[in-house]
């Protein structure tokens, strides 16, 4: 029974969500704003929470300035953000702002569903993360067993989907994976995905990750064609 | 620009004509008045001249003379003049000249009759072997007014005389280039006064018409040109009043699709929520309400693609609609595209491997979609899907064997919203159609590209309609970690 949290100002697309996803087995906590949502974080219930629906368009505080107060709180909880405009401007603020995945309103139930399992299995411990722990030079440890991250000794809690990235590009250093193939393996996209998204997560992991996020030893680009582990 | 007929030029024309007609015309007047002032005069006073010696040395001639004293007389009249002219002397038959060798032929028949029929001095001005002589010629009258039959004539140069009048007509002409000269640049200057206004005017005027509504002039004094400035400001206020009108409106209407649109998406993203409801539960329901659940699920996706399109348009027409682009294999994106929505096995493919360029895979995506889609829709099979490269980029060609579009339906086809249902049927019922912007959103996502999108029919001798995407060659552009998005192109 995975427990979702709805975070939409309108009842009725409210309402809407809760009803389809309760009846394909979910638990539902809705919120109206986003200050409701961090209370209700912050609250007993917030613990159960496993995965955010959050729209992007709130009287009040923001879904940006939500998502990003929801990753100060935690940082393994996946958000997927819904954009009513699916403006690129908004989608890429989205995805600076912290969330995993986004959709676009109208979307029909098949979809979202589809976007929460993959958020969901992103989230879960990997079972088959072989491979020793990774120890490089430069301080960066990844306990692909243990799937934490540590830097220069200290704790990098990284979300669901930057971990997700940095297990998968680390697995093969130095091998060059395209942005398709990083949606397919990584966001489980089946479709044609938002190359933003690799983009997105790739910024976001450098800044938690390198000593100088714009000249990235660990996650580089490769001009034209994607991204790669080191070589360190 | 304008060498020749421009206003420069006539207004140069102009002056110097005026210049040399003015000058030509008060020289000749001059040279004739002078010409004729020094004639006079040297005649008067060669005339005044000759008839005191006349006079003077006549009484002395024995009348009726021989050809000796005739000789003597001619003689001594000649002497006591100044130059010692020819002069010739004649009584009836008998002629003496003064200087015998001279050549008397200047002294003309039309002379002598003058003097013997009028009875008093004459005179005439002849050329004699191009040179200028004056010729006198008077009867020698007794104190009681008798003719005595003796006649008397003096020739004398009038070389001196010719060459001062020639020294003005010289001086004239020399001082004609001057004058000229002087007018050209009165003219150039006059033309510059004209000019300078006209041509800021031009400027402007071009500014004008490349879009610059801010283009005015300077209004410069108070003569036509400053009037035809004012209007010329005046007109571009107006314009740019009309201009910013019209854009506000469009703006506006612009916006209200947009908000429309916006407004919709509300009421629409919970039908859409719910909607699988009434399609997992319609085999429950009586028939009738069956139907109507199953048409409501239905007809709510639709009108959610017609918001979304809607949208798209309105994104593209505020200029909000930014490329991503990255580099794709142009093959592997179709084959996805149509994988992704279940057509590979409806459409003929030839898919080269390696045909690469920069584009925004989801763009390319929802132009691929909607050719594709329309053929499936309103041609007829085979639909076939060709990607090819050309020198200035890669192209994508939607090909079907349906009828083809009439000729008036093929200017219209990237219209928003222009049907040509009439002539390409929907194949079946159960098709929910477009929504009527696909063509439209999708040259718009080609120009986005710089490229573009063309309809023809087939010209191999199969009925049908062919769609081609050209997308040009682009260079590049990584994206930037700070997620930098690349301006529209086009």
């Amino acid at each position: 029974m995975p427990h979702v949290l709805l975070i939409e100002d309108d009842a009725s697309v409210r309402d809407g969500m809760e009803l389809v996803l309760r009846r394909h087995g979910y638990d539902v906590d809705t919120a109206a704003t986003g200050e409701e949502a961090l209370a209700l974080l912050d609250g007993e219930r917030g613990t159960k929470v496993e995965l955010a629906v959050l729209d992007l368009m709130l009287p009040g505080m923001d879904g940006f300035e939500v998502c990003r107060r929801i990753r100060t709180r935690t940082t393994t909880l996946p958000v997927i953000m819904l954009t009513a405009r699916g403006d690129d401007q908004d989608i890429v603020n989205g995805l600076e702002a912290g969330a995993d995945d986004y959709v676009v309103k109208p979307v029909t139930a098949p979809v979202l569903e589809a976007r929460i399992r993959a958020a969901l299995r992103r989230a879960e411990p990997s079972p088959q993360t072989a491979g020793a722990p990774l120890d490089q030079g430069g301080g960066l440890r990844i306990d692909r067993a243990g799937l934490t991250v540590t830097k220069n000794g200290t704790p990098v809690p990284l979300p669901p989907t930057e971990l997700r990235l940095l297990l998968e590009l680390s697995a093969s250093p130095g091998r060059v994976f395209n942005r398709e193939q990083l949606l397919a393996s990584v966001w489980d996209h089946t479709f044609l995905g938002d190359s933003r998204l690799v983009d997105a997560a790739v910024g976001r992991l450098r800044a938690k990750l390198e000593d100088v996020p714009a000249k990235p030893r660990y996650v580089q680009t490769v001009r034209g064609f994607g991204y790669r582990f080191g070589p360190l | 620009m304008h060498l020749l007929g421009g206003l420069r030029t006539r207004l140069v024309v102009a002056f110097v004509l005026v210049a040399l007609v003015s000058a030509v015309t008060s020289t000749a007047l001059a040279y004739r008045e002078s010409r004729t002032a020094v004639l006079q005069r040297a005649q008067d006073s060669f005339q005044r001249d000759f008839l005191e010696r006349v006079n003077t040395v006549a009484p002395n001639v024995d009348m009726p003379p021989d050809v000796q004293s005739l000789a003597a007389f001619a003689t001594r009249v000649s002497d006591g003049l100044g130059g010692a002219p020819l002069v010739v002397a004649r009584y009836q038959d008998l002629k003496a000249t003064s200087d015998s060798l001279a050549d008397d032929s200047r002294i003309t028949p039309a002379l002598r009759t003058a003097v013997a029929t009028k009875d008093r001095t004459s005179f005439q001005r002849v050329l004699h072997g191009d040179e200028p002589y004056l010729v006198v010629g008077t009867p020698v009258t007794y104190e009681n007014k008798q003719t005595s039959g003796l006649e008397v004539y003096a020739t004398t140069s009038l070389r001196p005389e010719q060459d001062d009048t020639t020294g003005v007509l010289d001086a004239v002409r020399g001082g004609i280039a001057p004058v000229v000269l002087l007018a050209a640049l009165l003219a150039l200057l006059a033309a510059r006064t004209v000019l300078r206004p006209v041509r800021e005017l031009g400027r402007a005027t071009r500014r004008l018409a490349e879009g610059d509504l801010d283009s005015r002039v300077t209004v410069r004094g108070g003569d036509e040109l400053a009037d035809l400035a004012r209007d010329f400001n005046h007109t571009a206020d107006e314009l740019r009043t009309s201009v910013s009108e019209l854009r506000e409106q469009d703006a506006r209407s612009r916006r209200f699709v947009a908000d429309v649109s916006h407004e919709l998406r509300t009421p629409l993203a919970a039908m859409t929520m719910v909607a699988t409801v009434l399609d997992e539960d319609a085999d429950q329901l009586p028939p009738d309400a069956a139907q109507a659940a199953r048409t409501v699920s239905a007809e709510t996706a639709r009108l959610s693609r017609l918001v979304d399109d809607l949208m798209e348009m309105s994104r593209f027409d505020s200029g909000a609609a930014a490329l991503n682009a990255s580099e794709i294999d142009l093959g592997e994106t179709v084959r996805a595209s149509l994988a992704l929505r279940g057509w590979t096995d409806a459409v003929r493919l030839e898919l080269p491997e390696g045909v690469r360029t920069a584009a925004d895979r989801r763009r390319v995506d929802v132009i691929v979609a909607n050719l594709v889609g329309n053929a499936l829709r309103h041609g007829a099979p085979p639909v076939s899907v060709t990607v090819g490269a050309e020198w200035d980029g890669v192209t994508v060609t939607v090909t079907d064997a349906g009828p083809g579009l009439p000729p008036e339906v093929l200017p219209h086809v990237f219209e928003r919203f222009y049907k040509a249902d009439a002539s390409r049927t929907r194949s079946s019922k159960t098709d929910t159609g477009g929504s009527g912007l696909g063509t439209a959103i999708a040259l718009e996502n080609a120009r986005l590209h710089g490229g573009t999108v063309e309809v023809s029919n087939r010209t191999d001798g199969v009925t049908g309609a062919v769609f081609t995407l050209r997308l040009p060659h682009r260079h590049h552009e990584e994206h930037h970690e700070e997620h930098h998005e690349e301006e529209p192109a086009g």
